[in-house]
């Protein structure tokens, strides 16, 4: 079959599992007073659209931040404001300022359902699109596979058409930043990330290796001459993004204070319920919360993250040559460092919300075609087994998982037998290729069969009463030393890979 | 090789075929459903809780048992398993029950019996005529797997509006099957075990008695494919109807022996209904009626009619069950019958003539079962289904089968909208149907790509007026002043409009016969 129709029918089955999960019941489903995520997005449309700019960040009688408060970056703000304008439209009840606070009905859940699955047809569906087709190596069957795991990734489709999110706006638009770079277009890559990062603070995960990038491909170039002009090209678009999203804001110095403010709650403490990072798993052993200062817990995990992820950016400084010849390298290894400081920074960064782990899944997909990075995002969505317990989301989770589970082993092993072998010799460069290989495999499946059965307890069994929270916090310790194992991985991965590799890439 | 070692490549794609629609399956769990899930949860309490001599008295819901006994038995033996999963269901009187765990169990039993029709499918692409050595895709066995394993009608008819037609399809798939395989007492088995389960394969079975009788009970013909008298098997036709009398014996010979046998006839055969269904099948009582509206308006406006005597409420379409025509002579159930035994008896006497093996039978059951859906009384638009289905098997091996089934399945699937009318399944409905219809158009294509386009302009045109059609249907004419005058103007759009696509499908499935009986004789002639 043609490329085209194969990848429409991709597209129709990611389209398809998107809306059918869209069927299942959304975060804080009819549970008042605060109800959940669904309601926070609900509540910012009407506050964005009763309220004029200035008080949208601002604690005031018509805008009670303790409910819902609007903490995310001015892009999301105006996004809102779209989609109530588009409420109002359909039903004035949606979006009517303090009588709305927690409406539900079923046409109101397929209005907001629909916005998110517009979302994903105009920013996240053409971005992966574009990027297998562009940015990744191999036959244009493998590119097809590689787009379809990508569509059907069960983490972000249960967050967003279940839980109920935009992540597939931010994550699309960093996508974009990625697939501008990865084809020459910097000042596009950059005004997409630059868009990204101003819907949703938390793209600042993927933030250094665009900086580290871009700023050595200008070093390149030559500080002086091309590459200076390159440099201020790129920052003067960058400026200019922000400026125009913060343009309401940027009048009053107070402003600004007040959404960065509300952007970076310092004060919430080191981390939130039970996340699979380090600090839940070694609160586990030992009470850091009451052990450590705020200001000591703050400065631990930035120097922490900092030193996981600074080995990478300056490699990455240092040579963006060797990605320049082309664009296949340029897009694995960038990648590649994205992972790692996503990684990073999700292990060892300050307040870490559950569903930021999404950014990181998205990225690992692109390494799907190695074997060992496709345990990972398996892995990465049953961390976030717990919040969808919670949600109500048991069902759609155990099929698209299942699912994901067959499809990733099924193409492999249909597609490319020789996958297994590509990088993982490089990292057991000591020891004996089979022996290595098997490693992982047992590992693969002991980790299995560990899920499965962690899955199975944690909704079947009733929790001793000494400890109530013992099925989320094993998940979360589980899922930390995969993440943990997977970053040392990347990193060797990456610092070692070998001149072999590219010595002929570069010739042809 | 580590992991996926016990899947070899060859299955390896069919497992993945059946697994991945069954995961679509599973997420359609919590989608709408209509009455016939109340129908089935019905029939579960009333086969669970009641002597099987109450079976077809019971009427406490108004969704009274109407298929044959071995549904019931079918029926009683979900049950079984229905009670770990929410005893509630299981009472008569808990009318239109679904608590969570009873939709969860419903919807599992559908998908689990679809189990069957996988298997079936796996049989039926053992049958295919097939070249080696090509691209795994591109293959006519994968194509009709997918064909049939994805099929848009079954999804949205199963596993959204609920019935259970996967598994009585596949037990008449594997039915063709085992005729294909020359298992013919088997396949005689298989369908009469069907028939005891749905009657309306009764459409099919005047093309597997003369199949049967033809190819089966004369084991020899003539050099020029004629039938030769004198070997006919008297053994073969005892073997055969002792099958086919036992079947039906196990089956309603404990209602004859309770002497309920009129009763239960009556369940299955309620003549009280219309000529057409609410929503109007897309067949010629379509094409009658609508000719019948116009030319009533048309004598209205040329003075030739008054309007005052004419039947009032003639189309309240939608609401009433009852259609009187105001020009046009009225039909019966008689006239409708004899008019579908007309319709497939050039074909029934072609097959006799000359029988043309297997495939000629599953031509003439796709023709008697696109007949009875044209002609019959009462059609509903889901039994396109029963043509739609076996003529995959048709399309994957011929260009001209596949044309005709492009055209017929895209019309017959889109005629199947107005099931789901939810905004909700809006969407899932489009996706699935471009799903399906891209996939078929594609591959079809790629498989006959040495012979030329596959629909000419004409049709291809016909067909994408679908679209515009839909859009005006569920998205601009609802928004207009009209939706409140005349509501069913879509339901009838859309009836009229798939009926002539279905029309010409079967008229060009009738020439295929008649024209390849010619060519056949003319070959013999020179």
């Amino acid at each position: 079959m043609e490329t085209w129709s194969l990848i429409s029918i991709c597209v129709l089955l990611g389209l398809t599992t998107r809306w059918a999960v869209s069927f299942s019941s959304y975060s804080g489903a009819g549970k008042a007073p605060m109800f959940g995520d669904y309601e926070a997005q609900r509540h910012w449309q009407e506050v964005t659209y009763n309220l004029p700019v200035k008080e949208w960040y601002f604690n005031t009688t018509d805008n009670d931040l303790g409910y819902w408060g609007l903490d995310y970056p001015p892009l999301t703000a105006y996004h809102s404001l779209l989609c109530a304008h588009i409420a109002k439209l359909i039903d004035p009840a949606w979006v009517e300022l303090h009588t709305s606070r927690g409406y539900e009905s079923a046409s109101h859940k397929l209005f907001m359902r629909t916005t998110v699955l517009f979302a994903d047809i105009v920013i996240y569906i053409p971005a992966v699109i574009l990027f297998c087709f562009y940015l990744t190596d191999g036959s244009s069957k493998k590119k097809v596979a590689t787009a379809l795991c990508i569509l059907l990734y069960p983490g972000l489709i249960l967050i967003d058409y279940g839980h109920f999110q935009y992540n597939s706006v931010s994550l699309g638009l960093a996508l974009w930043g990625v697939v501008g770079l990865g084809l020459g277009w910097d000042l596009l890559g950059s005004l997409a990330f630059t868009l990204a990062l101003n819907y949703k603070q938390m793209e600042l995960y993927h933030s250094l290796p665009f900086f580290c990038y871009l700023l050595g491909k200008c070093i390149k170039q030559g500080l002086m001459g091309k590459g200076l002009l390159l440099l201020v090209k790129i920052s003067l678009t960058v400026l200019v993004t922000f400026a125009f999203c913060w343009w309401p804001f940027l009048s009053d110095p107070q402003q600004i204070l007040q959404v960065l403010h509300r952007l970076f709650p310092v004060d919430r403490g080191l981390f939130e319920d039970k996340v699979a990072n380090t600090w839940s798993s070694l609160n586990v052993l030992i009470k850091i919360k009451t052990l450590l200062s705020r200001d000591t817990q703050l400065l631990l995990s930035f120097a922490l993250t900092l030193l996981f992820i600074l080995p990478s950016s300056i490699k990455l400084l240092i040579k963006p040559t060797l990605w320049q010849f082309k664009l296949a390298l340029v897009s694995r290894a960038k990648v590649l460092l994205i992972v790692n400081s996503s990684l990073a920074f999700f292990l060892f960064s300050f307040q870490v919300h559950e569903k930021s782990i999404l950014k990181l899944c998205s990225v690992l997909m692109f390494l799907f075609l190695h074997l060992i990075s496709f345990v990972c995002p398996f892995c990465l969505s049953y961390s976030m087994l717990p919040l969808l317990l919670k949600d109500g989301l048991l069902l759609p989770y155990v099929v698209t998982s299942v699912a994901f589970l067959y499809l990733g082993v099924y193409l492999l092993s249909a597609l490319d037998r020789n996958v297994k072998s590509l990088r993982l010799c490089d990292v057991f460069l000591c020891v004996n290729r089979k022996c290595a290989l098997h490693l992982v495999f047992l590992q693969f499946r002991v980790s299995l069969v560990a899920m499965a059965g962690l899955s199975f307890t944690s909704v079947v069994l009733e929790p001793p009463a000494r400890l109530p929270d013992l099925f989320p916090v094993l998940v979360s310790v589980f899922s930390f030393l995969h993440f943990l194992a997977l970053l040392l991985y990347f990193n060797l991965v990456q610092l070692t890979e070998p001149p072999s590799k590219k010595g002929p890439k570069k010739t042809n | 090789a580590v992991m996926a070692a016990p899947v070899s490549r060859e299955s390896g794609w069919f497992v993945a075929l059946s697994l991945g629609v069954s995961f679509i399956k599973c997420l359609l769990i919590n989608a709408y459903h209509s009455t016939d899930f109340e129908v089935h949860r019905n029939w579960l309490a009333v086969t669970h809780s009641l002597p099987v001599s109450q079976w077809y008295y019971e009427a406490t819901s108004e969704w009274t048992l109407d298929y044959p006994p071995l549904f019931a038995w079918f029926e009683y033996g979900l049950s079984h398993v229905a009670r770990y999963f929410d005893k509630e269901m299981l009472v008569v009187q808990n009318l239109n029950y679904a608590s969570s765990a009873t939709v969860l169990f419903q919807r599992l039993s559908v998908i689990v019996t679809d189990v069957v029709f996988i298997y079936a499918v796996k049989e039926c692409c053992k049958c295919l005529r097939e070249e080696k050595g090509k691209d795994q895709l591109g293959k006519p066995s994968f194509i009709l797997a997918a064909l049939l394993l994805w099929n848009f009608g079954l999804l949205i008819i199963d596993h959204i509006h609920f019935q259970y037609n996967g598994f009585l399809f596949g037990v008449l798939l594997l039915s063709v099957a085992r005729h294909f395989q020359g298992r013919h007492l088997e396949g005689a088995l298989l369908f009469s075990i069907l028939l005891n389960l749905k009657h309306i394969y009764l459409y099919i079975a005047p093309a597997y008695g003369i199949f049967l009788l033809r190819c089966f009970c004369f084991t020899q013909n003539n050099a020029d494919g004629s039938l030769q008298w004198k070997s006919f098997s008297l053994f073969r036709l005892v073997a055969l109807g002792s099958i086919v009398l036992s079947t039906f014996a196990a089956s309603f010979g404990p209602f004859i022996i309770m002497g309920q046998l009129s009763q239960v006839v009556s369940r299955l055969f309620p003549f009280k209904r219309g000529l057409c269904h609410a929503y109007w099948a897309p067949n010629i009582w379509a094409l009658y009626n609508i000719a019948d509206k116009a030319l009533s308006i048309l004598g209205i406006k040329l003075k030739l009619l008054d309007i005052n005597k004419l039947p009032k409420a003639s189309m309240t379409g939608g609401l009433v069950q009852e259609f009187q025509h105001s020009v046009l002579p009225s039909v019966s159930p008689l006239m409708t019958l004899i008019f579908t035994l007309l319709s497939i008896l050039p074909v029934l006497l072609s097959m006799w003539r000359r029988p043309n093996g297997a495939r000629g039978f599953l031509r003439s059951m796709v023709i008697c079962a696109l007949g009875s859906f044209m002609f019959g009384w009462h059609v509903h638009e889901k039994a396109i289904l029963m043509a739609i289905l076996p003529l995959s098997f048709l399309a994957v091996e011929s260009k001209e089968d596949a044309r005709t089934f492009l055209i017929l399945s895209t019309t017959g699937h889109f005629s199947l909208f107005p099931l789901l009318f939810t905004a909700q399944e809006l969407p899932i409905k489009i996706l699935l149907m471009l799903l399906f219809t891209i996939f078929s158009f594609v591959s079809l294509k790629k498989l006959f790509s040495k012979h030329g386009q596959l629909v000419n302009s004409l049709e291809a045109a016909y067909l994408l007026g679908l679209v515009p059609l839909e859009l005006i249907c569920e998205f601009i004419y609802p928004l207009t002043s009209w939706q409140h005058k005349l509501p069913f103007i879509p339901l009838l759009l859309t009836s009229v409009y798939c009926a002539l696509g279905v029309l010409y499908s079967f008229i060009r499935l009738y020439l295929s016969v008649l024209t390849a009986a010619d060519s056949r004789s003319k070959a013999k002639a020179q």
